[in-house]
Order: C-alpha cells, then structure tokens, then sequence
C-alpha cells in the first residue's frame, strides 16, 4: 500500500529519526510512504484569521499534489498534520476561503479538500490495526513504563482533528501497549507544552515543562513519547527541574520491529 | 469610542469570525489557559473588551504575545466563541501595522541554540511577524 508522505522541514534537519524510523517501521508494516514532490514548508502555525489566504497555499498545494497522486497524505510532525488538516478543513467547508486560495493557484490544482490526511499514528490505528502491530512485534519493549505526551496539536480543535477523544485520548497509550510496553497515565498529558513561547517567554517553557515531566514522573513513567520535534525540544531542554528521556514514537516502533 | 477603535473592532470581529454575544461569561476559557500567570488581560476579558470596542487596552497588552494558540479555550468553550481566534485577530492588527513586527530577523541568533528545532522559529516568525 502506498500513501504520499509530508515530512515537513524539520524532519529533514533537527528530527530526522522522527522522519527515518518513521519510514522503515512502516516499511516493515507493508506500507510505502513516498515523500510528496516539491513539498513546501507548512508554516508550522494554523492561520486563524479568515483574511489570511497566502499563508494557506504551500498547505493547498500539498494536498492537492496528493488528490492529483490519488493518494492518501500521512503526515508524522503534529505541527505539519494540525496545519495540515484543517486547512484541508478549510477547503472542504470555507467558502470564502476556498474561492480566495484557488484564485491563486494553477488551473490543474483548484482543489476543494479532497485528500484525506492522516497521522502516522491514524495509519497504523485506521490502516493497520493495533492488533497487526502487535502480531509484526519482533522485540517487545516488556516492562518498559512509557508516557504519551499529546500536547496540543494532534488533539485540538477536536471538531476539525477527529483524532481522538480530545481530553481523555488513548491511542498513543494503545500504541504503546502494542509495542509490548506499558503505558502510564497522567494528567498533563495533553496540556501545552509552550511550542514557540520558548523564544518569547522562556520562563513560561520551562514552567509548563517542569510541571509535565513531573507529572509523568510521579505517575511512574522512565520515559516519554512524543510526535513533536518542538515539543521535543521543550520536554528535554525546558523540563529544568527533573528529567526524563524523550523518544519519537518511531523510534521506539522502529527498535519493537527490530528495524532500529 | 474611537472611529480607530470602531474600525479596528469591526476588522478583528471580521477576520476573526468570533461571533463574542455567544460568550455565558463562565470563564473556563480563561480557567483553561496555561499562560493565564503571564497575561494582564486574560481570555474572557477579550470577548468582553472587543465586544465592547475596549481595543486600545488589547492592543497594548502582554497578552497577545504571551498566548500559545494551544486551543485549550477553543476546545473547552461551552459556548464555541474560540477566544484564541479573537487574540490572534488583535496580535494580527499589531504586526500588520507597517513596522510593528515583534519578532526581527536580527534577534534569532541570539535566541537559537544547537538544538532547537526549525518549525520554533517558523512558527514564531508566522505568530510575530509579518
């Protein structure tokens, strides 16, 4: 099977084990993600407003490449896959919006939000199935305490996300049990982790870190998953107070599948 | 009030799409927020505040730079009034202004570090600059 894949910019430089054993392991799941021609940087950031066309395009442009391929866009960056999807939303609903992008784009892509885009996490839920995960595990990570740190990306606004239940989620703690690992509950699994206030106000990063990585720790978790490289980043250089190591969670499913 | 204030309240209610007389004034939006400590305005008060054409205050305010846009107020509304939507209409007002741009290209050395990711900086220039 195959689907068109955004990697997005920072997978290509800072996160690239985010983007390579994303690859692999899903490789080894049967499935082929091919990076999509000419991608452009998403912005990183939804464009709230409704005058805001400009910042939308290299969006459109994306997932209309991805209508013209006929395929299905998987996203792995929950940056990448919040702007993503809900300009897609956009497309598909907004009137206004969807007149104003398409006024800019060539004729052969007007596009109205055909493309289904899906997290990584979606493929392997929607497409493969937790219970096939489990069967292809080679090296389960028994005994292993790990916490799914959400943030806010992937959940919100969970009208336009459909990713999961937005404030008591379970697919990244079913992942984890599919990897043989147990996963660990906490509160702040799904509170911000500060994204780009750490170059703004980094005392507010470090407050916001320090509280999540404690949280995880008193709730007895060695170890926190992440789809985020800025969350990542804020997790491990932000938490001042404890520490705990912070994977991607295709690291992890990549070591599991023995393809690390 | 101000035709500046009026002009600029019909332009962030606009872009926004925010309609504010929907807001119970329950204040879980403001409850829910995790920079609630570093703002002097706080999300309730910009429903209320551009609802009464009270933009000055906004404007002016630490707030609009403080917010994380993690949707925690969007998704807990009630009442589905999105107060994010409404601070990033006032933040977009600032920087669209000729000049008024928050964040400058010359401070970014001084803020990067080894590790830090590329989408922090991308995000930051798409929330504080134009």
């Amino acid at each position: 099977m195959i689907f068109s894949y955004y990697p997005g910019c920072t997978l290509k430089t800072k996160a690239k084990s985010l983007d390579i054993y994303g690859k692999k392991s899903a490789e080894e799941l049967g499935i082929f993600l091919e990076e999509l021609p000419d991608w452009q940087c998403c912005g990183a950031v939804y464009p709230m407003a409704g005058d805001e066309i400009a910042t939308r395009l290299s969006s459109v442009r994306a997932l209309a490449t991805a209508r013209n391929l006929n395929r299905g866009l998987v996203t792995l960056c929950s940056a990448c896959h919040n702007v993503l999807k809900r300009v897609n939303e956009d497309m598909k609903t907004n009137e206004y919006i969807r007149t104003r992008v398409n006024n800019y784009l060539e004729d052969d892509i007007q596009y109205n939000g055909e493309t289904e885009v899906y997290h990584y996490l979606e493929m392997i839920r929607n497409v493969i199935g937790f219970e096939n995960l489990k069967r292809k595990i080679k090296y389960p990570l028994k005994g292993k305490k790990i916490a799914s740190y959400y943030g806010c990306l992937l959940l919100r606004p969970g009208k336009v996300m459909q990713f999961d239940n937005p404030e008591n989620p379970s697919i990244m703690e079913d992942f984890i049990r599919a990897i043989g690992a147990e996963p660990v509950i906490y509160p702040f699994r799904n509170e911000c982790c500060g994204g780009y206030i750490t170059l703004e106000n980094r005392r507010l990063a470090k407050e916001k870190c320090n509280t999540i990585v404690a949280s995880a720790i008193e709730k007895g978790a060695e170890a926190i998953i992440t789809a985020c490289p800025l969350c990542m980043y804020n997790l491990e250089v932000n938490s001042t107070e404890l520490k705990l190591p912070v994977y991607y969670f295709t690291e992890l499913l990549a070591e599991a599948l023995g393809v690390k | 009030m101000l035709v500046v204030e009026k002009v600029l309240a019909e332009d962030i209610l606009r872009i926004s799409g925010v309609n504010t007389r929907k807001c119970m004034k329950c204040g879980k939006c403001s409850a829910s927020c995790p920079a609630f400590n570093e703002m002097d305005i706080h999300p309730h008060q910009f429903v209320s505040m551009i609802e009464r054409g009270d933009i000055k205050k906004l404007i002016k305010s630490k707030s609009i730079w403080n917010c994380l846009s993690c949707m925690a107020c969007v998704e807990r509304c009630p009442k589905n009034v999105e107060p994010a939507k409404l601070i990033e209409a006032v933040r977009l007002a600032v920087i669209r202004q000729q000049g008024a741009n928050h964040l400058k290209a010359d401070k970014i050395p001084a803020l990067v570090d080894e590790r830090l990711p590329q989408q922090a900086i991308v995000s930051a220039f798409r929330k504080y600059s134009k």
